[in-house]
C-alpha cells in the first residue's frame, strides 16, 4: 500500500512537471489507475471500475484528444516555456518536503481522533441500496449534470454562420 | 489500521498540494485542468479511504461515484470552453484573456 501510495504522489508530480501535454495527461491516466488499484484493494470494486473505466479511459481521450487540437508551438517558443517552467516548479520539491515533515509530527499522532467511530461496520446494507434506494436526490442531481453538459458541449461546438 | 489512514491522510495532503500549487504557478488553461483532476483525486483517495476506516464502505462509494460524474461534465464544458478560447486567441496562455477588460 505504501508502494501505491507513493506511485500516486510520483504520478502526480510527473503530471505538473512533463512538459509535454500528453505525457502529462498519460501520467494523470496512470494516477487513476493507481487510485482504482488501491480501491479494488480496499475492497470499493464499484468506484474502482468508475475510477479505471472513467477517469483513465474517457478523461484521457478527451484529454488526448485536446491536446492534439491544439498544438501549435514552435521548437524555440517550446524550449522558452520549458525553462520558465523549472524556474516555477522549483519550489515545489520544498514544498512538498516541509508539508511530508510537518504532517508527519502534526498528524500521526492525533489520526485517531479524526475518525471517531472507526471500525463500525454498516448494516449490511449494499451500494447498490444506497444508491438506487437511499440516494434519489443525487441520481436526480447526476442526471441534471450529464444533461448540462450534453447540452453544454453541443452549444460549444456548435457550428457558427 | 490507524497506520493506514495516516498514510491516506499524508497522501492525499501531498497530491492537494501539489494541485494547488500547479494551479497558482501555471498560465495554460490545459494545465490548469490537470491541476483540478489531481485535486478531485485527492479528495476521491481521501474519501475512500475514511470510507474504508469507518465501515461505510458502501455509502463512500456511492459518493465517489457522483464525484466522478461532476469531474467528467466539469472536464468535458472545460474543453469547451478551451477550445473556444483557442479559436479567438490562437494561444492557452491565461495572459492572453483579456478581452474583456477595460
Amino acid at each position: 500500500m505504501i508502494i501505491l501510495l507513493a506511485g500516486l504522489v510520483a504520478a502526480a508530480i510527473c503530471c505538473v512537471i512533463l512538459q509535454d501535454l500528453l505525457k502529462a495527461s498519460i501520467a494523470l491516466a496512470g494516477l487513476s489507475a493507481i487510485l482504482s488499484i488501491i480501491m479494488f484493494i480496499l475492497k470499493a470494486p464499484l468506484a474502482a471500475v468508475f475510477e479505471l473505466s472513467v477517469c483513465a479511459g474517457l478523461i484521457t481521450v478527451i484529454f488526448v484528444s485536446a491536446v492534439s487540437m491544439t498544438r501549435v508551438r514552435s521548437k524555440d517558443e517550446a524550449s522558452e516555456m520549458a525553462k520558465a517552467r523549472r524556474k516555477r516548479f522549483v519550489l515545489l520539491p520544498v514544498l512538498l518536503i516541509v508539508l511530508l515533515c510537518a504532517a508527519l509530527i502534526l498528524i500521526w499522532p492525533h489520526i485517531s481522533a479524526l475518525i471517531p467511530y472507526a471500525g463500525v461496520p454498516m448494516g449490511g446494507q449494499t451500494e447498490q441500496d444506497i444508491f438506487w434506494n437511499q440516494r434519489q436526490a443525487d441520481l436526480i442531481g447526476q442526471i441534471v449534470i450529464i444533461l448540462a453538459g450534453v447540452f453544454g458541449v453541443l452549444i460549444f461546438f456548435k457550428e457558427r454562420d | 489500521m490507524s497506520v493506514l489512514f495516516s498514510l491516506f491522510v499524508i497522501a492525499a495532503i501531498l497530491l492537494l498540494a501539489i494541485g494547488i500549487y500547479s494551479l497558482v504557478v501555471t498560465r495554460n488553461l490545459m494545465r490548469i485542468l490537470l491541476s483540478l483532476e489531481i485535486l478531485t483525486k485527492a479528495v476521491t483517495l481521501l474519501m475512500i479511504g475514511v470510507g474504508y476506516m469507518t465501515g461505510k464502505l458502501a455509502e463512500a462509494q456511492t459518493y465517489v461515484i457522483t464525484i466522478i460524474i461532476i469531474e467528467v461534465m466539469l472536464l468535458v464544458i472545460s474543453t469547451g470552453i478551451l477550445f473556444g478560447v483557442f479559436k479567438a486567441n490562437g494561444s492557452l496562455d491565461t495572459k492572453g484573456l483579456n478581452n474583456l477588460k477595460g
